[in-house]
């Protein structure tokens, strides 16, 4: 894409975030659209363009009353949002339509209205995988830990430090799940679920939503809040089975995405002020540290116990608490992208103070997708 | 306690359970390029796209590449502990196993342990490859 094309114009979440028994999936994603609108000014009629993973695009146009000339349903998982961002790039560039409304709506705790996730029993994941006893992302996100573990010598204390970072960024955040400072010791002794994996290695499961949107850098600037503009992307796919991942050790989803959003943006990594890494289970940060290039593998684990990632820390990461500790509804990415957004208009409650260059990682399915968004605030 | 989960073999994978029934763990492998056996079940290379491939009888040993050990059991899956892992195999693919005749526990389930394939008979159609330590 061309960067600075296009920027961000609308960005809100929810209006209530965790426990939400009262609003449905649907519900949800327009409550989120509503607030993103009134952020930045506009009226569905203002809205060309619709993206939407977990319900279809169609559901959401038709609810909000839009008549869209562009309509995107990718739907590969929780890195959805980020890959909505890059098409819609394209789309308002290529002249497909004008203004892109993205919306994520999940009742992940509540389940009012929601859709089910199970797979059929021809599918491969249904013939090699389910038969084995997997039940859900605890116990299949983090199957290849152990290998990745033993190959760079990190210990499942390494795994508890990025739980424990994270959950000191959260007690800053007043609409995060979870505050109270946790030690190494509580995540290892927090419950056993899937081994080596405890209770607070794993991400929260809760109701919310959020909204994002774009129009091109050149109309941005007639908007009332700051722009974002959005200086790289990149979105790769893996494999619908983590059994079948080529290298348990390195996510190739995530060299593939990373690499080519760093090329697109055309910036090296010092110039990263702000990180977002979607981080479903204790590992993932660091396995998006060393697949985007922040660190050489095996450097990952001491990067973060040196407290680089943490609050005063050179690459300040997950700075809303991020899944293990902010919120995570199902297909967090949505979450990480209004961080980036936040910290880039300034208006973060752990902002990182002159930042200008924010990253948001995502990860869909259990390293089956993923999705890299660079945006900037300073305009083109 | 509900029947256990089970495959639905499809016209594309059918020779792989047909094979597990038959106490034969059968990988493919292309014969128009070098890129060696792959899994699960394709009628074609992924490495070269070639629809020249082969079913073969593999050698049934691999080693633990890696694990978690389930602590709330699937309903169908009883009421223990049990292990979900990936052995990788002689041949060079992964395939998502159980390992049997061995405590599922971390001190019994050594990353790298070698391992040999045992067939479970489900139901008249499935057998399902799992995996045990290769001296039991």
């Amino acid at each position: 894409m061309k960067p600075k094309s296009i920027a961000v114009v609308g960005a809100a979440e929810t209006t209530q975030m965790g426990k939400i028994p009262d609003v449905s999936v649907i519900g949800l994603h327009a409550d989120a659209a509503l607030n993103a609108m009134a952020d930045c000014g506009l009226k569905p009629s203002d809205i060309d363009g619709v993206a939407c993973a977990g319900i279809s695009p169609v559901e959401l146009a038709h609810y909000m009353g839009i008549v869209p000339t562009y309509a995107d349903g990718t739907s590969v998982g929780g890195c959805s949002f980020m890959l909505h961002v890059r098409h819609a790039a394209a789309a308002i560039n290529e002249g497909l339509c004008n203004t892109v409304l993205i919306t994520h709506g999940e009742s992940g705790r509540s389940r009012v209205g929601a859709g089910g996730f199970a797979r059929s029993a021809s599918s491969l994941m249904g013939q090699f995988e389910m038969p084995y006893g997997p039940m859900g992302p605890p116990t299949m996100f983090t199957i290849p830990v152990l290998r990745y573990l033993k190959a760079r010598g990190y210990t499942v204390e390494d795994l508890a430090q990025v739980a424990v970072i994270q959950r000191e960024w959260a007690a800053l955040n007043p609409r995060a799940s979870y505050k109270d400072p946790i030690t190494v010791e509580d995540v290892l002794k927090s419950d056993m679920i899937a081994w080596p994996f405890t209770k607070l290695m794993c991400c929260l499961v809760t109701d919310g939503g959020g909204a994002l949107i774009l129009t091109s850098a050149e109309r941005a600037k007639d908007f009332p809040q700051k722009p974002v503009y959005v200086l790289g992307t990149g979105e790769s796919v893996e494999t619908p089975m983590v059994s079948q991942m080529e290298d348990f050790t390195s996510s190739r989803a995530f060299r593939v995405s990373g690499k080519k959003a760093f090329t697109e943006a055309g910036i090296s990594h010092a110039d990263v002020d702000h990180l977002m890494i979607y981080d479903a289970f204790a590992h993932l940060p660091l396995y998006g540290l060393e697949d985007l290039g922040f660190c050489k593998p095996g450097e990952a684990a001491g990067f973060v116990r040196d407290r680089n990632t943490a609050i005063g820390g050179k690459l300040p990461l997950n700075t809303n608490g991020g899944g293990l500790s902010y919120m995570h509804s199902g297909m967090y990415g949505m979450y990480a992208l209004q961080e980036s957004v936040r910290q880039m208009r300034g208006i973060a409650p752990a902002q990182v103070p002159n930042a200008k260059i924010s990253i948001a990682h995502g990860v869909g399915g259990m390293f089956a997708a993923s999705g890299t968004i660079v945006f900037s605030n300073e305009a083109p | 306690m509900p029947p256990r989960m089970l495959p639905e073999p499809t016209p594309e994978t059918r020779h792989f359970w047909e094979g597990c029934k038959a106490g034969e763990l059968r990988l493919q492998r292309c014969t128009d390029c070098d890129g060696g056996s792959y899994f699960p079940p394709r009628p074609f290379c992924p490495k070269c796209g070639s629809r020249k491939v082969e079913s073969y009888k593999a050698s049934g040993q691999g080693v633990l590449w890696s694990y978690v050990i389930n602590m709330r059991p699937r309903p169908d899956m009883g009421t223990e502990p049990y292990a979900i892992a990936v052995v990788k195999l002689a041949e060079g693919p992964q395939m998502m196993t159980n390992i049997v005749d061995c405590p599922q526990t971390p001190e019994a389930l050594q990353l790298d342990m070698p391992v040999k394939v045992t067939f479970s008979k489900q139901s008249d159609d499935i057998s399902l490859p799992f995996f045990q330590p290769a001296g039991a």
